[in-house]
């Protein structure tokens, strides 16, 4: 790190370098009280509320919400939902990985920001579409309830909204990270007679298997998190259609706000857990390509891109 | 340039089928459905729809407060970005872990959190009602949620520029006799202000479309706190599609702007640190 270095430079040398490239002693320390001090109050604080309310009535109370039958299975669907989405996710985000880092075609850029459109949407936009298209009064509707088949205000719905909302993700991920990689290697085990999935699963998978994790993880942590564009195929059913981010809502609106921040502080659990398998992974990842710079003197270059963060 | 690989590796039909077949079912086709419906309008119905004054207001508080929260994240995201790039401190690696916290945590959460924290018997919002300062359920709890959401934008996207910045050019200023403020106003900011430029608009771009942190702490007051997510799903509830598509249009018309100016801005920034 050039800046520990520098640190240590400065610590060695005469006053005038210090001041020269680093701040002094009580301009250091006010910027980061600043800064720690809007993180607290602006991150960590509401984090803070979200046990302390949960807790509020004490461990029965909250056990007793975490445990309703409600909440249960609205728990079952947000697990379902993710274990639809995430997998269809990361099929597709390779399959785009690979075609677009793999291939020279026309119209690569175009289908880049194709990918990336869902991002662009407010989640709200992303509901509607589905109800526009398979609602009651959506063009698919009509032919839907002659058939009797519930999209909307149904788990379907949820899905595809979810699916929508989560394309981009580990496509996000793994497009920078192959393109960087090239194919040599892959085209080394293909001359040395392997076959084509046998190169993708020996030679491909374990280059990128940090960043399909990286990118599964937040993936898997939009699926279950995501509200706005659930919130409008849902429909509300309780026990039918509720997802724990509706459930949260639902009680919150009913004024039973320990048990919504009950429910809340397992979403909570889940997002401090994903940031921790986040941050695992990222250094994860820097160890392996720094591992593979110093073989192959390469550059080190961030493996993440700055842009790939919209995903998030 | 990749003609050797194409002939070597297998799989591009396969892989550019799946890609666009998913991408059009279940991204492409249904945005198509947004445009579709609303070419069903005529030009003076749709222009009478997203210009009605109550979805005139609406845009005021979305587009008001999105730009009054970007800008307080960009002030803030580059102090915390600098703090986390530039100083060593115990727990820095946890806190630099911490910023991604709004990515992760879902929006309804954050939503009932900073609504709770900010009412006049919060543990925030209580002190300032005794200065007469009314957050939640106003334009400025709309503000605070929008801040909350949009923090990691400004900061991922400067943190890699600062942490790239060469120390040389910065001591070459300083052996010219420039003072350190000098320093970093006319050598640091214009090489971070791209990146900078780039996190503002990320953030605005989210805070526009955003909605499960906003919908609890706004009091969602037509004309006054209502914001335009809302005002769809409003339109939606009433089966008023025709109202509800024509806004999403304008808002989808706004972010896909958004997004080529994003791009461009990034594509600019890569010309420039490649010449």
């Amino acid at each position: 790190m050039a800046t520990a270095a520098l640190d240590r430079a400065a610590a060695l040398a005469p006053r005038a370098v210090t001041r020269a490239t680093g701040e002094s002693r009580a301009v250091r320390w006010t910027l980061i009280a600043v800064a720690l001090g809007f993180l607290a109050v602006t991150l960590v604080l509401p984090l803070v509320l979200v046990f302390t309310q949960a807790l509020a009535k004490g461990l029965p109370a909250y056990w007793a919400a975490i445990t309703e039958p409600d909440a249960l299975s609205a728990a079952r669907l947000t697990l379902l939902v993710a274990l639809i989405a995430v997998p269809v996710n990361v099929v597709f985000g390779v399959a785009a990985a690979w075609c677009i880092s793999k291939f020279s075609f026309p119209g690569k850029n175009l289908l880049i920001t194709l990918i990336d459109l869902p991002f662009a949407v407010s989640p709200v936009i992303s509901g509607m579409i589905f109800v526009l298209l398979f609602g009651a009064h959506g063009w698919f509707g009509p032919w839907l309830s002659q058939h009797d088949i519930k999209i909307i205000f149904a788990v379907p719905g949820i899905v595809l909204a979810t699916m929508f909302v989560t394309a981009p993700f580990v496509a996000r991920e793994l497009i920078p990270l192959m393109q960087e990689q090239g194919c040599e290697e892959e085209e080394a085990a293909m001359v040395l007679g392997a076959g084509g999935w046998q190169t993708f699963f020996r030679v491909t998978l374990p280059n990128i298997k940090w960043g399909l994790l990286y990118g599964l993880i937040l993936c898997n942590a939009r699926a279950m998190g995501e509200f706005g564009a659930v919130s409008v195929v849902s429909g509300h059913i309780r026990g039918e259609t509720n997802t724990l981010p509706l459930h949260v809502e639902i009680l919150y609106n009913e004024y039973a706000f320990a048990a919504s921040f009950a429910v809340a502080s397992l979403l909570t659990f889940l997002a401090l857990v994903t940031l921790a398998l986040k941050t695992l992974v990222e250094w994860q990842q820097r160890r392996a390509t720094a591992g593979q710079a110093d073989i192959e003197s390469i550059p080190e270059k961030p493996v993440l891109s700055p842009a790939k963060e919209i995903a998030v | 340039m990749r003609q050797t690989s194409r002939s070597v590796l297998p799989g591009f039909g396969l892989s550019l089928g799946i890609t666009c077949t998913y991408l059009s079912l279940v991204v492409l086709l249904p945005l198509a459905t947004v445009f579709a419906r609303t070419s069903e309008l005529s030009g003076s119905a749709l222009w009478a729809i997203v210009t009605a004054p109550r979805v005139m207001a609406s845009y005021r508080v979305t587009f008001g407060a999105s730009l009054v929260a970007a800008l307080i994240n960009t002030v803030f995201g580059l102090l915390v970005a600098w703090v986390l790039v530039r100083y060593r401190f115990p727990g820095r690696r946890v806190v630099d872990a911490m910023v991604d916290l709004p990515f992760a945590l879902p929006t309804a959460v954050a939503g009932i959190a900073l609504t709770t924290l900010y009412a006049s018997n919060g543990w925030i919002g209580g002190r300032l009602d005794l200065l007469g300062i009314k957050v939640a359920y106003t334009w400025l709890g709309i503000t605070v949620a929008l801040v909350f959401i949009g923090l990691p934008f400004v900061v991922r996207t400067v943190q890699p520029v600062l942490d790239d910045l060469e120390v040389e050019v910065e001591e070459a200023a300083a052996s010219l006799g420039a003072q350190r403020w000098q320093t970093f106003t006319r050598v640091v900011f214009p090489t971070i202000a791209p990146a900078l430029l780039t996190g503002f608009a990320l953030a605005f771009a989210r805070a526009i479309g955003e909605y499960g942190s906003v919908v609890f702490i706004a009091g969602n007051m037509p004309m006054k706190t209502e914001i335009v997510p809302l005002l769809i799903i409003t339109k939606l509830e009433q089966y008023d599609y025709a109202g509800a598509t024509a806004i999403a249009m304008v808002m989808l018309i706004v972010s896909f702007g958004l997004l080529l100016t994003i791009n461009l801005l990034q594509w600019a920034a890569r010309r420039r640190t490649a010449a």
